[in-house]
């Protein structure tokens, strides 16, 4: 034992050293790495005091040996708010390794046309906790958007969130223990098929935000997911708009235009199964004028439905809603409308609600302070046309 | 005896992973003495010809180092005016960054110790940041593509002994990450509005403006009236509001502009921005994480520990705190001035 101790002593900070030393050599490789290239990551588990950022680079492949042999650690992060950073790139791929505890977002990626994240993970260990950081997978102003096989855990914010992009497929990924499993927030043109999000405080989010760049989003297709059991208890910090997310959430749409919801299956998720919701429900004021705050040609279809007789969350201003206002007890709907709608216009918003399993439905009429709440669905039972699928053609 | 084989065979891998290193393009000198800016001893900085200090009106704050400017605009040359942004700088102009610390600030005579010197250099297809690290002797600094860490000491004005165990000399991306702007990198600082103010120049004090006209490095000089000024954030003869929006210029609006790596927050700190949503006051947060403090807005008017502006600013969590690079300590006095500021706003 004692020999080992001193095996230890001697070893353990020449240890320390050189895995400052492997940090320098990786980002060395990532500003050095030419077009075409792939920079292997090594088998093992590495401790990193900052950012890699990958700049201004074309065509390369970050590639470890598999999301459980290649974890890169930031738990002693010193310098950055990211785990990876990817900017001004075109065509880069990221592959089978692990992102943990990084102090800010796990990877980042902004400015970058065609960005795949493929067989990777990314992490918070412990509890969640609201010093997590945000976002696990976060990429940002992107373009052709590719994340398959992959896994969030612990995002304070979102797991997985594309946001002010065009062009994105998400699919075939798992999403738990975050506040948001998956979020599709002000991005065109998004396909989130056969992934699984469970145990988050709301499964998957499609959202449009006002004061943003990217005014508008749409035209998003969410099918074949399993979406269950997200009645996390909320830990987003406050001020962020996930935070307002009530817990037992499975979908949430706000203020997005054009989104398709078919072939899901949205399991004991005891608050809301599916909302839809003006940007209004936030209760903050709204002062862009370019934004559209509310909901429209939204088509919900040929869902699976399934909960189980309890109460919906009591928690937050929308427990508060759900217990004081709505008053469903047990009985909670699975399909919940907030009834808003754009004063300014004469028709009505389009909202289409059909052939789903099990579906119950009520307009609580939040405008006029939840007084002619709705369980009626007939007028919903329209048919919207079916919304393109997404390809990605690389462009070069 | 199994263990030990185990932490040689660690040590083996990890060697041979380091010493796999590649080179930088060789374009860039490896040493900052090999471009010949500085005439004498390197470290005392004595500019060459066509080589010219500058300071500006409020600079960065950077761990409490002090900087010493200076640009290289080749002969027969000229830097263009323009009245919002950067000054258009010909190809081959370089600015030259050098970050130190004095051994005792009441004793500046007792020396300093230089760190980093940062090169922007303007070349055919755009500007190229490089950081240069300093030796302990202090006789030149070299090329260093990804960064260092290093501890600094010195004492303070009142003669507090003050540590910086983690000084980051950031890796060219982390230069670009501040000085992106669209798609290609720029400079930050010397912008009319920056070198507008008066500089001791071995000649005499001048307006840079001025003296750069003078020597035929700059054209387009309109009258020195019609030329924007940033405040001295230090200046108490000037409004709070100015200095204050100073302050944010430099420090936060070089990401935090429509063109800028922070655009995609809605949070806009230039001095060109007008629109208070955009400001801060009273805006949500958008991708703010735990940075958010479970704070709600950003600028709440009058009140500044509920503003997560001031969260950001007197953090120094990697993950929460603003700016995200250049600064491993909180600037006290920019944070009490950003305070006050919002102490004496309107209210809503």
């Amino acid at each position: 034992m004692k020999k080992l101790l001193i095996l230890l002593a001697v070893h353990l900070p020449w240890v320390a050293f050189a895995q400052k030393q492997v940090q320098k050599q990786l980002q060395n490789q990532f500003i050095m790495v030419k077009s075409g290239d792939t920079i292997h990551l090594d088998k093992g588990f590495f401790e990193l005091e900052g950012t890699l950022w990958l700049d201004d680079k074309q065509d390369v492949v970050i590639k470890g040996k598999g999301k459980d042999a290649t974890v890169l650690s930031f738990k002693n992060q010193t310098s950055g708010a990211e785990g990876i950073k990817i900017t001004n790139s075109r065509n880069i791929t990221i592959e089978g390794l692990t992102v943990l505890d990084a102090k800010g977002d796990a990877i980042k990626v902004q400015q970058t046309e065609g960005i795949t994240f493929r067989h990777t993970k990314t992490g918070w260990s412990g509890k969640p906790k609201k010093t997590n950081g945000g976002y696990g997978f976060y990429p940002v102003n992107c373009q052709k958007v590719l994340i398959e096989h992959c896994e969030a855990v612990g995002a304070s914010d979102a797991g997985i969130y594309v946001g002010q992009s065009k062009e994105i497929i998400v699919r075939n990924c798992k999403a738990w223990h975050n506040v948001a499993g998956i979020e599709i927030e002000n991005s065109l043109h998004a396909d989130v098929y056969d992934n699984e999000a469970f145990n988050n405080t709301g499964g998957i989010l499609v959202f449009d935000l006002p004061d943003l760049v990217q005014k508008k989003g749409g035209f998003v297709r969410v099918y074949n997911n399993k979406v269950y059991e997200n009645n996390y208890p909320n830990f987003a910090p406050k001020g962020n708009i996930v935070a307002k997310v009530p817990q037992g959430t499975g979908l949430l749409i706000l203020a997005t235009n054009n989104v398709e919801v078919f072939n899901n299956r949205f399991v004991n998720n005891i608050s809301i199964g599916t909302g839809i919701i003006s940007y209004h429900m936030t209760e903050e004021t709204i002062k862009d004028k370019e934004y559209y705050p509310f909901p429209d040609k939204i088509h919900i279809h040929n869902n699976y439905f399934e909960r189980p007789m309890v109460r919906a969350t009591s928690k937050g201003r929308m427990g508060m809603m759900f217990r004081f206002k709505l008053k469903f007890g047990k009985d909670v709907p699975h399909i919940l409308f907030d009834g808003i709608h754009d004063e300014q216009r004469t028709e009505k918003i389009q909202l289409c609600i059909r052939n789903n399993t099990n579906q119950s439905f009520a307009d609580i009429d939040a405008a006029n302070d939840f007084k002619n709440i709705s369980r009626v669905l007939a007028k919903y039972n329209c048919e919207l046309p079916a919304l393109k699928p997404v390809t990605l053609a690389t462009s070069r | 005896m199994k263990k030990y084989l185990f932490y040689t065979a660690c040590a083996v891998f990890i060697a041979a992973l380091v010493g796999a290193g590649q080179r930088f393009p060789k374009k860039y000198k490896n040493s900052l003495s090999e471009y010949g800016f500085f005439t004498g001893a390197l470290a005392r900085l004595q500019p060459a010809a066509n080589v010219l200090p500058y300071d500006l009106n409020t600079p960065l704050f950077t761990d409490y180092a002090h900087k010493q400017r200076f640009m290289y605009i080749p002969e027969g040359k000229q830097a263009v005016y323009n009245d919002s942004a950067v000054l258009s700088f010909p190809v081959g102009t370089v600015l030259i960054k050098n970050f130190f610390y004095y051994q005792d600030e009441r004793k500046p005579e007792n020396g300093r110790r230089i760190l980093e010197t940062r090169l922007l250099i303007h070349e055919e297809n755009g500007w190229t940041a490089i950081p240069y690290v300093w030796n302990d002797e202090q006789t030149d600094a070299f090329l260093e593509p990804a960064g260092e860490t290093k501890s600094v000491t010195w004492r303070d004005s009142k003669g507090t002994k003050q540590t910086i165990s983690n000084y980051q000399i950031p890796n060219i991306n982390q230069c670009k990450g501040c000085h992106i702007s669209g798609k290609s990198l720029m400079p930050i600082g010397p912008s009319a509005r920056q070198l507008n103010g008066l500089y001791p120049y071995a000649e005499g004090t001048e307006n840079q403006l001025v003296k750069l006209s003078q020597l035929h490095k700059l054209s387009n000089l309109p009258d020195l009236e019609k030329v924007p000024r940033l405040v001295n954030w230090q200046d108490a003869s000037a409004s709070l509001d100015a200095r204050a929006r100073a302050w944010l210029d430099i420090n936060c609006g070089h990401c935090h502009n429509p063109k800028g790596p922070a655009s995609t927050s809605g949070l806009l700190l230039d001095i060109h921005n007008t629109d208070p949503k955009a400001l801060g006051i009273m805006k949500t947060p958008v991708a703010a994480g735990k940075g958010s403090g479970g704070l709600l807005y950003d600028i709440v008017p009058r009140q500044p520990d509920k503003s997560i502006l001031i969260y950001r600013m007197q953090s120094t969590d990697p993950g929460q705190m603003m700016p995200e690079l250049g600064r491993t300590v909180v600037h006290r006095e920019g944070l009490e001035l950003i305070r006050e500021w919002i102490r004496q706003m309107p209210a809503q």
